[in-house]
């Protein structure tokens, strides 16, 4: 079992943990991920590293509430266990001195980011960082990522904080104006990255995404996760997650993650129905 | 006390058939297939037993299990004996009762098999497994004079657990890492509730705890610590982590939403009890037509449980004809008494989807049978223009594995084949990297439960053997 060490609500749909799993947290390098199950009966869902704590063995997670199970994990409290908590799986970012390099995050892809941009400026690269969201509400780790990055752009799709627009928009002026970007990394919603690629092609700079695809095992076992890549099969757990992002097949993967959405829809509405009674017998509150 | 009966009479029985639960109703159920023996069906079958002196049947079971034995003690209703009898060497009776092919083994050297009525030594062995679970009956620990020596073991699947309780015995101090959530492997996830309970399972793994042994779940060897790490901490190490990775055919429309490796659909439907959605939370398609690609058991146990979550037509695709099939006949046999549709000579070409990528079909083209290729069963051969579509809305890849690298590439000095196996000497289980034993399906490719069990035991052997010359990995 894996206790919660720290819980942090950072918007109205998103959360912070730290989780107490010193194996994985020895182990863990920037772009891998961890797979928690809440309960026995739970499901097994992937996350990307969001942080982590060396010298006291802990995972920082960051997860948006989409479903029953990201429901139930946000009301989980501090010191409160999880079932299960593997990891650190797939494979980590290249990490290597580029030059000038760019990171940006989306939605939960703004966490993902955060060790990525760091381990980069450690490396020695100039790294501009971009996140954004649709509102000033919705933009977290902030202070974070302006630490992790020699220099940060915030957008909102509202102009509610930092510049109005996506993030997208903001990367092209940076590619008109300075030719010297080695490499691009982009995490964040399927859409949001397909449209980073498409605005990087031009300028043809390499353009790494990393794809959260619907996984059981998340080790290579099942190929629950394959998209394809350059027009090969490629399995996102063990291949990836980090793939270049001009050669992936965007409407395939994105079919694909929507495989079992009436059952996650239906599952959902049993469990606001039932007051959120857990499979494992706890309750909110 | 029941009797031994004179060697006319036991000559003069038939073999006692299993009762099974009606396919017209299991077909809809995740209950186990067949019901086991009463105790009455046991003596009554263990008493046509010959107890032969030089008893081939031995040499037939990987297991090494002394049968006539065992079955001696059935005769004298001596269940628990005959329970300790088989734990002697056989640490997953209740297991290897159901799922090994004991008609391709023990039973095959049995006197009677001439006669076409061998002794029923699977159900036999089932019977008391079941006998001792149910009446709360334990093995006897043997008095174990207690090393200091640890043995690491990758994979808590049939080849691991074995290994793990025989070191036990001798005294080793096992650690056995498991990457799942739960231990067992290929037992969990791969087979089906209705062929091998998991409670089942779950008693036996707990009696090989209890014999020493410390079993560490969600832990992947390869990504949570390399080999090379481990091998640092023990004195030898066998790694068993399973075939892994699932084969595609490589056609168009294999990566459609609703086509699945029968590793994926399997695991979530038994590691995840998918089937008992939305109380466990891990969904699966539940397909009206659903098309199985392959035959060999794997095949069998998909397309049975596709129909079981509720497809209404389950399809077997197959692109040899019935005598080739390769799996276990009792399978083929319940598969169709369950209505499974077999479609023998037939390829197929790609899998049809929709604009949000459903399966709405398969093209397929039919085959003959010309010469024998290299495998010694006849080459298919395509018709031309025999293509035609059949209308289904789910495809579940059963056409084998291949080797998982997650391990092997954490593993310095310990080669693979050129499919990614381990290389390993087949008397022992040795690697290229003294200390590292390795067996089960991550050296044999896919094959069975049971050839997974004889590597576990002759890799506990060949490790028992390496420590007691004084050898280590830590030296």
């Amino acid at each position: 079992m894996y206790k919660i060490i720290k819980k942090e609500k950072l918007n109205d749909v998103i959360y912070s943990m730290w989780i107490e799993a010193p194996e994985v947290a020895s182990s863990v390098q920037p772009g891998q991920f961890i797979i928690l199950m809440i309960c026995e009966k739970g499901e097994r869902v992937p996350l990307t590293v969001a942080d982590f704590d060396r010298e006291n063995g802990w995972i920082r997670i960051v997860f948006q509430i989409v479903g029953k199970t990201s429901e139930e994990l946000s009301c989980l409290k501090e010191n409160d266990l999880l079932f299960s908590f593997i990891g650190p799986l797939g494979k980590k970012t290249e990490i290597e001195n580029y030059g000038k390099v760019i990171t940006i995050g989306g939605g939960t892809g703004i966490a993902c980011i955060h060790p990525i941009a760091r381990a980069l400026k450690e490396a020695g690269n100039e790294v501009i960082s971009i996140i954004g969201a649709r509102n000033k509400e919705l933009i977290f780790m902030e202070e974070e990522i302006r630490e992790a990055s020699n220099k940060l752009i915030v957008t909102t799709d509202d102009g509610s904080y930092g510049r109005k627009g996506f993030v997208t928009q903001a990367l092209k002026e940076i590619l008109d104006k300075d030719s010297d970007i080695k490499k691009i990394w982009t995490i964040g919603p399927p859409v949001m990255m397909k449209v980073t690629c498409d605005t990087t092609k031009p300028y043809g700079v390499d353009t790494i995404v990393s794809l959260n695809s619907i996984m059981v095992d998340g080790t290579g076992m099942c190929g629950s996760c394959r998209v394809a890549v350059g027009g090969e099969t490629k399995f996102v757990c063990s291949d990836g997650p980090e793939f270049d992002g001009q050669l992936v097949d965007w409407s395939e993967f994105s079919n694909r993650l929507t495989r079992y959405q009436g059952a996650e829809k239906s599952s959902w509405d049993k469990y606001k129905d039932h007051q959120h009674e857990c499979n494992c017998g706890r309750s909110k509150n | 006390m029941a009797q031994m009966i004179p060697p006319k009479e036991r000559m003069k029985r038939n073999q006692v058939s299993m009762p099974e639960q009606n396919p017209k109703e299991r077909k809809n159920n995740f209950k186990e297939v067949p019901l086991g023996y009463t105790v009455e069906q046991a003596i009554y079958e263990a008493q046509r037993c010959l107890q032969c002196k030089n008893a081939k049947c031995i040499s037939g079971c990987p297991a090494e299990i002394n049968i006539p034995e065992f079955i001696k003690k059935i005769v004298e209703e001596d269940f628990c004996a005959a329970y300790n009898e088989i734990l002697n060497t056989d640490a997953l009776p209740a297991i290897t009762g159901r799922v090994c092919p004991q008609e391709e083994q023990c039973q095959k050297y049995c006197v009677l098999e001439k006669q076409g009525k061998p002794i029923a030594i699977g159900r036999l062995e089932r019977f008391v497994a079941d006998w001792a679970r149910s009446n709360n009956v334990h093995g006897k620990l043997p008095d174990i004079e207690i090393n200091k020596k640890k043995v690491g073991i990758v994979g808590s699947g049939p080849a691991g657990l074995t290994c793990a309780a025989d070191l036990a015995k001798l005294g080793y101090e096992v650690t056995l890492f498991e990457a799942l959530h739960l231990p067992g492997g290929v037992l969990v996830y791969g087979i089906p509730e209705f062929r091998l309970p998991k409670s089942i399972v779950k008693y036996e793994v707990d009696e090989i705890e209890k014999s020493g042994v410390k079993l560490i779940t969600d832990y992947v060897v390869g990504a949570t610590k390399s080999v090379d790490a481990l091998a640092e901490q023990f004195d030898s190490l066998f790694l068993a982590n399973g075939a892994g990775a699932p084969r595609f055919m490589n056609i168009p429309g294999e990566n459609l939403n609703d086509v699945y490796s029968a590793n994926e659909f399997l695991t979530r439907s038994n590691l995840m009890k998918a089937y008992a959605f939305p109380e466990y939370d891990t969904p699966i398609k539940i397909g009206k037509r659903a098309a199985t690609i392959g035959a060999g058991n794997v095949a069998m146990d998909s397309a049975r449980t596709a129909l079981r979550l509720g497809a209404e037509k389950s399809y077997i695709i197959y692109r040899r004809s019935r005598t080739e099939v390769p799996a276990r006949s009792e399978e083929v046999h319940h598969a169709e008494e369950e209505g499974i549709i077999f479609n023998f000579l037939t390829l197929p070409i790609q899998v049809l989807g929709d604009k949000n990528g459903n399966v709405i079909g398969m093209e397929c083209q039919k085959m003959r049978l010309g010469e024998p290729d290299e495998s010694g069963r006849r080459r298919p051969i395509p018709i031309d223009g025999s293509n035609f579509n059949i209308e289904i809305d789910m495809v579940i890849d059963a056409i084998g594995t291949s080797a998982n690298p997650i391990v092997a590439r954490s593993a310095t000095g310990v080669e693979t084949n050129k499919w990614g196996y381990f290389v390993a000497k087949e008397e022992t289980g040795a690697t290229t990297r003294e200390g590292i034993f390795a067996g089960g399906d991550i050296v044999r490719g896919s094959a069975t439960v049971i050839s997974a069990v004889g590597d576990g035991k002759m890799a506990a052997r060949a490790i028992h053997k390496y420590l007691s010359s004084g050898k280590s990995l830590r030296k």
